[in-house]
């Protein structure tokens, strides 16, 4: 594999980046909403977020992408192939994220909640000053291992049509045959982006564990 | 905006697509199996005393789970045949399956297996067992039901990625849709039925999963 | 030649421990420890926390290893040989301070586990052998429930008959009594007792100096891992010679 191959795979691995950014970012965004309707204590808003929770944890992935896809289209708006992936990638990351987060703030003891009440704190200085702080601070190591998930997950996108890593990699090793050379370096790429992620939440459960003890 | 639904592919392929539906099934269970059997085996060597077992151990488990699946499956796509092993597609999907999916079986295990009090071990050693029997007569079983939670969620996760075995044309769901939809052009109609069949198959795949804990998990704790 | 013996020989104490010493890292938990316990002898150990006592009796049947001296139980020579150390955990019988049965195997197939598996008996003769065992520890009518559904001390009787299972020459009692709910100490006491009056050979580890009197033949008291005294219960509680173990009984007793 020459210099030219390795910069289209780089080229790839840009886009991949990308992807899993604005996934991540507005994937946090909307879970942050998911997770506060979920335990709004408003029983219909509540079962509303549950299902639509589990409507993205009980199917695959791909398929979530084919339908935003399509579905986009159908409803009339034009949108490239790595937009329609980023759309589908913030549904799919916020539905993921919000259940982890209502974990985290279901962890938070109930007296906290009590004690805020009692001080006359509003539900949005409640939330923001209080329960927040602690849950995503529980819930960072799952949070981190979902953000890893969502980088691997980008690789999806080139089933769509859109060329991230694992797509450029395709496109070369049909040029020079050379499967897995290419499938190799560009599993290297992706290794190289998700393990210090995934050491460094390992670190943190450690921390936490022994931090509760 | 003057798009009007027609589902009559999605009917007409029903039979094909409900077909498909076992397939997806058989491609879940046969990972599972085989993702149990690396997850137990891997556990068992990850804990021996020969060092460079444990390496080799830590390594497979941090190289699958820190690569996207898709490029696990081409990687085993390509590399199979080199070794002088052909497989169809479907064969080969399993295998992929049964990798990335016993990576993850060996933390969750190892993590069960580190939460039976010492004790357990002790008691069966100064009974006369060995080793091995220890694990396999005392360990085992409370720790599967320890980490069976998780183990549940990593298997409807698996079952899950059988749709990325598409990318290989193995025979299941998501590639018997894509025929479909490439022969009508009903994309958005096909894709949201077939993922409305996941929905189905994921929740029948977590009753099984409980129906399973609750006959051979049944023993009550404290 | 096979110089490693792994029967039992009546010409022997029962169990002897000689010159034995035991590191963890730099920290020494036994300091030169000589036993020797004839067939029949009833020896209660007893001794502060972290006095070694436990790490003693779990070195007679391996569960912890030592760095230096010999430990004989019926005559074989307890090395560090997988052959070895097998031979001797099927002669000796332990009882844990938090029972440790197994949690998924209802307390007759506790019971039966080790007889299938370690001595290869046969269903029946292990069922049987199980039924009889918790006749006699008074449990049968529990044999086919399962380890949460028992108190404490209906746990603790049912370990004594599972160890029993393997009709072991010695048994060792690691603080029985210690996770027990105070009304619960005397069933497993006075089942240990039925033990001793049977003529089984046991070294107990435990802090009911009642039962001492009752039953040992002779009294052991270690300190920072070194034994410190022997003697006859009656001696030793009337008439302790070291001032520690004065003091230890002193707070143990409360006076």
């Amino acid at each position: 594999m020459g210099r030219d191959e390795f910069l289209f795979l780089l080229l790839g691995l840009k886009w991949t980046v990308a992807l899993s950014a604005i996934g991540f970012v507005s994937g946090c965004l909307a879970g942050l909403a998911i997770a506060l309707l979920r335990t709004s204590g408003i029983r219909p808003v509540e079962r509303a977020t549950a299902g639509y929770i589990a409507l993205f944890q009980g199917t695959p992935l791909l398929m979530q992408l084919f339908v935003v896809y399509y579905g986009l289209a159908l409803i009339g708006i034009k949108m490239d192939a790595w937009a329609a992936v980023a759309v589908g990638l913030t549904l799919h990351a916020s539905a993921y994220l919000g259940e982890i987060w209502r974990g985290g703030i279901e962890a938070v003891p109930r007296g906290q909640t009590e004690a805020s009440k009692a001080l006359a704190l509003s539900y949005a200085s409640r939330m923001k000053d209080v329960i927040l702080p602690q849950a995503l601070r529980i819930s960072l190591p799952a949070t981190i291992g979902f953000l890893v998930q969502l980088i691997k997950g980008t690789s999806l996108a080139s089933i769509v049509g859109f060329t991230e890593l694992t797509r450029a990699g395709n496109i070369i090793s049909n040029q020079i045959f050379q499967p897995l050379t290419v499938f190799g370096i560009v599993g290297m790429l992706y290794f190289i982006m998700c393990c210090p992620l995934t050491i460094y939440g390992a670190y943190l459960e450690r921390k936490f564990a022994a931090s509760a003890r | 905006m003057n798009y009007t639904l027609d589902f009559t592919p999605v009917v007409e392929g029903l039979p094909s697509l409900l077909t498909a539906c076992l397939g997806t099934f058989a491609l879940a269970i046969c990972g599972m199996l085989l993702a149990t059997v690396i997850g137990i085996g891997g556990v068992v060597l990850r804990q021996s005393k020969i060092a460079p077992l444990r390496w080799l151990i830590i390594s497979f488990v941090e190289l699958i789970r820190n690569t996207p699946f898709l490029v696990q499956i081409f990687f085993i796509y390509f590399a199979l045949p080199l070794t002088g092993i052909r497989l169809d597609p479907t064969p080969t999907a399993i295998i992929a399956l049964g990798i990335n999916g016993g990576a993850y079986a060996i933390e969750i295990i190892r993590g069960g297996v580190q939460s039976i009090p010492k004790g357990q071990m002790e008691a069966g050693l100064a009974l006369g067992l060995h080793k091995g029997q220890v694990f396999r007569l005392i360990i085992l079983k409370p720790a599967l039901k320890a980490i069976f939670p998780s183990l549940t969620s990593q298997f409807v996760l698996l079952t899950l990625t059988t749709s990325i075995a598409s990318a290989i044309s193995a025979y299941e769901l998501t590639s018997v849709s894509q025929r479909i939809e490439s022969d009508s052009f009903r994309s958005f109609e096909v894709y949201f039925t077939v993922t409305i069949f996941y929905l189905v198959i994921s929740w029948l795949m977590m009753r099984l999963f409980a129906l399973f804990s609750a006959r051979y998990f049944a023993y009550p704790v404290k | 030649m096979n110089d490693i013996s792994t029967t039992v020989d009546s010409t022997h104490p029962m169990i002897s421990m000689s010159g034995v010493e035991k590191w963890y890292g730099a920290f020494q938990a036994l300091r030169n420890i000589n036993i020797s316990v004839e067939k029949g002898e009833k020896i209660v150990l007893c001794g502060p926390s972290g006095s070694g006592k436990s790490t003693l009796i779990r070195c007679i049947n391996h569960l912890e290893s030592y760095q230096k001296g010999v430990i004989r139980v019926g005559g074989i020579v307890l090395g560090h040989q997988a052959k070895t150390i097998d031979a001797v955990r099927r002669e000796v019988g332990m009882v844990f301070q938090q029972f440790n049965l197994f949690p998924h195997l209802t307390v007759l197939e506790n019971c039966m586990l080790a007889p299938l598996r370690a001595l290869r008996l046969g269903k029946e003769e292990a069922e049987a052998r199980a039924r009889q065992l918790l006749e006699r520890v008074k449990i049968a009518e529990q044999a086919d429930k399962y380890p949460a559904q028992l108190s404490g001390g209906q746990q603790q009787r049912v370990a004594i008959a599972r160890a029993l299972c393997m009709r072991p020459q010695v048994m060792l009692f690691d603080e029985p009594t210690s996770a027990l709910d105070p009304e619960m100490v005397k069933e497993v006491l006075d089942t240990m007792i039925g033990l001793a009056e049977e003529g089984m050979t046991m070294i107990c580890v435990t802090h009911e100096m009642g039962f001492a009197r009752q039953v040992a033949d002779r009294v052991i008291f270690m300190a920072t891992g070194a034994i410190v005294e022997e003697a006859p219960p009656a001696e030793f509680f009337s008439n302790p010679k070291h001032e520690r173990t004065r003091k230890f009984l002193g707070e143990i007793l409360g006076h």
